[in-house]
């Protein structure tokens, strides 16, 4: 077969670059790249001064985490504790109720277009603001303590559960949602028999997921006086009982190892 | 009896899938669709039951025009009609029993079927129409743990459940084995001889097609170019369908063994 043609063909094959497809301009973007990365290393400012002051203090903290002090100050840790475990569940229960009905408005296969832009406006506003932003606002209007952390974390869950069970709805597979829709269902049986059944275990692993993160964010947001186990573990660090902010550290991490492991049980289970 | 007149469908796009399609299907009635990739053959399905809305033209079943429903009115028109999809179009992760009872969506307010009451001559006539397409033990079963000829058992039970006055077919035997396409087209051929059910079934298959029909439309570039017998299928017809091809080796071919010529057969005829 090779002999009929007259050139053999040939042996050697690249792919094609996807990026910068002109040889010349992609050497200069790369180089250029490099350049600038090389300058802007040098105009960082190290005191070196200041790093050795401060890897002494580094090692205190080490220390007390190597020797955490649970008792001294368990009173203040289980107050905190109860208070951030409180904030983390009410406040996920909350963003999960009021982002369902935000996430259908939002995914472009279920709802008419004002719906889904007011919708997405919402979803918009609330992951634009960082968590501490958002607590440090309710704190000034709310007060010191709990319940404006509980609002600062269901407001946050509500953008980002919204936001990622639009795009599951939107992923849905369409064939079945027409068949359902072909038998002449509502839109509300729509939802209930074609679209809940595809994206409910993604839901359920979301709001586990969206636990996990309240109660992380319910030890930054204390720091800023929303209540919680932040602000434990502020004072602690304020009186540098490093001991005392060490052991609250370990709760913390025992705390999200637990909700990790379950979590991921529960997913595999509603599968 | 369904009555289409001059019906079209021209895409957003400019692509007119449909143009002046007018038949008649009396009551039992067994259509066969046949035609290339393309010719609208889904379109003119979809266009029936309001799935695509057509841009011209009337649909009329019984003495409704289906064409201009809309709202509740198109809702009860669509219970009217079954339809059975391609890729069978389950609701995977609902139990059988769930997507055979989605049939009678829209005869039941959306209270009753979020809270899966169903009437008890809903529940009886779905378990017959299941022991009907011998999957009886199956029932509670999940839908994505069937088979493909179970799946599509189930979705031909779903049409049924509706109690419709018309059955509509998309490529039914498209992804199932040459047994089980068998089985399956004469299952939907029992079924409308039993109720009297006309039916429109859009296939790929021309030996199935005229196995299985009683009369034969043949669609091209959104036109019928054949409206007819299942034994008028001549060469000269099938070249004006689908354009030059042996026509005699295929049926040689579909007569002696029906496994699909392998690649490498195919690369032989290409030298």
């Amino acid at each position: 077969m090779q002999a009929q043609h007259a050139q053999p063909f040939p042996t050697r094959w690249k792919r094609p670059p996807v990026l910068f497809t002109h040889t010349v301009w992609r050497r200069v973007i790369y180089t250029g790249a490099l350049i600038y990365l090389v300058l802007a290393m040098q105009s960082i400012e190290i005191d070196w001064q200041r790093v050795y002051m401060g890897l002494d203090r580094g090692w205190k903290f080490v220390e007390g985490f190597l020797l955490p002090d649970f008792t001294t100050r368990w009173h203040d840790i289980r107050a905190g504790l109860i208070e951030s475990l409180t904030m983390t569940l009410t406040s996920t229960v909350a963003g999960v109720l009021v982002s369902v009905p935000i996430g259908i408005g939002a995914a472009r296969n279920l709802a008419p277009a004002p719906v889904y832009l007011a919708c997405r406006g919402i979803i918009t506003l609330s992951r634009s603001f960082q968590e501490i932003i958002i607590a440090i606002l309710l704190v000034a209007m709310f007060g010191f303590g709990p319940f404006a952390g509980f609002l600062t974390l269901a407001f946050a869950s509500i953008g980002f559960l919204s936001k990622l069970l639009a795009e599951d709805i939107e992923a849905c597979d369409g064939s079945q949602i027409e068949a359902i829709r072909a038998t002449g269902a509502s839109w509300w049986q729509v939802v209930n028999y074609a679209v809940q059944p595809q994206v409910m275990p993604r839901l359920v692993g979301l709001s586990l997921y969206r636990l996990d993160i309240n109660f992380r964010e319910s030890a930054v947001i204390g720091i800023v006086g929303a209540g919680g186990i932040g602000a434990t573990l502020n004072t602690a660090i304020d009186r540098y009982e490093y001991d005392s902010a060490g052991a609250i550290l370990i709760i913390i991490i025992a705390i999200v190892l637990v909700v990790e492991y379950s979590s991921s049980y529960i997913r595999r289970w509603v599968q | 009896m369904l009555k289409l007149d001059k019906l079209s469908k021209t895409y957003a796009t400019g692509d007119t899938a449909l143009s002046q399609v007018s038949f008649e299907v009396p009551a039992g009635q067994v259509v066969g669709l046949i035609g290339p990739s393309g010719a609208g053959k889904s379109t003119l399905i979809r266009c029936i039951n309001r799935l695509v809305e057509p841009t011209e033209g009337t649909i009329t079943l019984g003495d409704t025009d289906l064409a201009r429903l809309q709202g509740r009115a198109l809702r009860r028109a669509r219970r009217r009609i079954g339809m059975i999809f391609q890729e069978y179009a389950l609701v995977e992760r609902l139990t059988v029993m769930e997507n055979v009872l989605s049939g009678r969506l829209g005869y039941v307010p959306a209270w009753r079927s979020f809270l899966r009451r169903y009437s008890p001559e809903d529940v009886s006539r779905a378990l017959a129409l299941l022991e009907q397409v011998g999957l009886s033990q199956h029932f509670n079963k999940r839908a994505d743990a069937l088979s493909g000829g179970q799946r599509q058992r189930v979705g031909i039970a779903r049409a049924l459940e509706q109690d419709p006055e018309l059955l509509l077919v998309d490529e039914p035997t498209a992804s199932l084995d040459p047994k089980t396409s068998r089985q399956i087209m004469r299952l939907i051929g029992t079924a409308c001889r039993e109720r009297n059910l006309p039916a429109i079934i859009n296939i790929h298959d021309v030996m199935l097609a005229q196995q299985f029909t009683d009369r034969i439309i043949g669609l091209q570039a959104g036109k019928v170019v054949y409206d007819g017998p299942p034994t008028g299928l001549t060469d000269a017809v099938l070249t004006r369908i689908y354009g030059d091809e042996d026509w005699n080796q295929m049926r040689g071919e579909e007569a002696t063994d029906e496994a699909p010529r392998t690649p490498e057969v195919d690369l032989a005829e290409g030298i």
